[in-house]
């Protein structure tokens, strides 16, 4: 089956990942921009990462016939740095035109902290200002659910963000409904320890019925999987679910929530 | 939405992977008691070995939504006055 990865971070994986992923069905990707493993120093290493996610990783994935698109943002990590986030953000526009570019992202919380609360607002209103979509990434762990009340209470405050052009990242049990009951987008992290398995995300789109509903493998460089998404297809065939409903949440559904992009030009496979 | 899978498919399906998880858990709290059997815990080691008490005891309970209560049992309360402690405005 043709599948959408809504969210891999494919500059922490190597060739053999995108040929491995073509084999899998993987037709397009999104990777958000986020953390390197290190803090950058200065904007300029920004810059040149937005370069690599603008022209080399698509011109990567191009050949294994992979469509590759992609989000800007200085990640919640490295907004404890005010004022080098201030300089990302005012030099994100210089990018915003570049044909894969689908939005602000991942932009969100990490400890929960004020200067990040403050660097996500700063993100927003970049976004709604060039009416750009918005990827959210909510915290880990035991901040995950303080963290995403806090993202829900800003985008909820700001009348000027349309829910349905966001959509809400590494959601799970304790967070998926009111992410949904808000109107928002939601993503399923496949990921081995932290987040969630296939098997548990596999129980939520049985619980919510798969409406707004994608899901993702991550698989950036700490312990992932770039092959998760197949692995769900399998575990939903493997429980009798529908095929309409499998390619509604792993292809349809991306489709439908990055089409609200202009610069998202996705030729299907013929 | 049901799911296609029938309750008796699902034990039959998922019975030797649970069975594997518990003694894993089983194993792991025997390895605790082991370890701590000639010194106590730290405050620390005692609260989270305390914590995954309270785990297993949702688990153990009735309902269909031990997962959404075993993760609020893990996280950081939500306090609604966050804004006013970081001096934020609403938009």
């Amino acid at each position: 089956m043709d599948y959408i990865d809504p969210h891999i971070h494919m500059v922490s994986r190597t060739t053999d990942d995108y040929a491995t992923l073509a084999r899998m069905g993987c037709v397009a990707m999104s990777e958000p921009a986020f953390w390197a493993g290190y803090d950058r120093g200065s904007v300029d290493g920004f810059r040149d990462y937005f370069r690599q996610l603008t022209e080399t990783e698509p011109a990567r994935a191009a050949q294994y016939g992979i469509q590759h698109y992609t989000w800007l943002c200085i990640n919640a990590k490295e907004a404890e740095n005010v004022e080098l986030s201030r300089e990302v953000i005012k030099m994100i526009p210089e990018f915003l035109q570049r044909p894969n570019v689908l939005g602000i992202g991942e932009i969100g919380l990490n400890k929960n902290t004020k200067n990040e609360a403050t660097i996500f607002a700063e993100h927003v209103d970049l976004a709604v200002t060039h009416q750009e979509l918005i990827l959210i990434h909510t915290p880990h762990l035991e901040d995950k659910y303080q963290g995403t009340r806090m993202i829900l209470d800003m985008l909820c405050d700001d009348s000027r963000v349309t829910p349905d052009r966001v959509l809400v990242d590494h959601v799970e049990e304790h967070t998926i409904k009111e992410v949904l009951d808000r109107g928002f987008w939601a993503g399923m992290t496949l990921y081995p320890v932290t987040k969630c398995t296939p098997q548990r995300a596999v129980d939520m789109i049985e619980m919510t019925g798969g409406e707004r509903l994608m899901a993702n493998s991550a698989g950036d460089w700490g312990p992932s999987k770039p092959t998760a998404v197949p692995d769900l297809i399998f575990e939903m065939r493997r429980r009798g679910l529908s095929e309409s409903l499998i390619k509604k949440v792993v292809y349809d559904n991306p489709l439908e929530f990055f089409g609200k992009s202009k610069r998202f030009k996705f030729q299907p496979r013929q | 939405m049901p799911a296609p899978q029938t309750a008796d498919e699902i034990v039959a399906d998922k019975f030797l992977e649970v069975r594997a998880k518990l003694l894993e858990i089983a194993a792991t709290l025997d390895r605790v008691d082991r370890a701590s059997a000639d010194s106590s815990l730290s405050d620390e080691a005692a609260h989270r070995r305390d914590a995954l008490q309270k785990g297993i005891e949702i688990i153990a309970s009735e309902g269909s939504d031990r997962a959404a209560r075993l993760q609020m049992l893990y996280s950081r309360e939500y306090q609604p006055g966050w804004r006013e402690t970081f001096g934020m405005k609403s938009s």
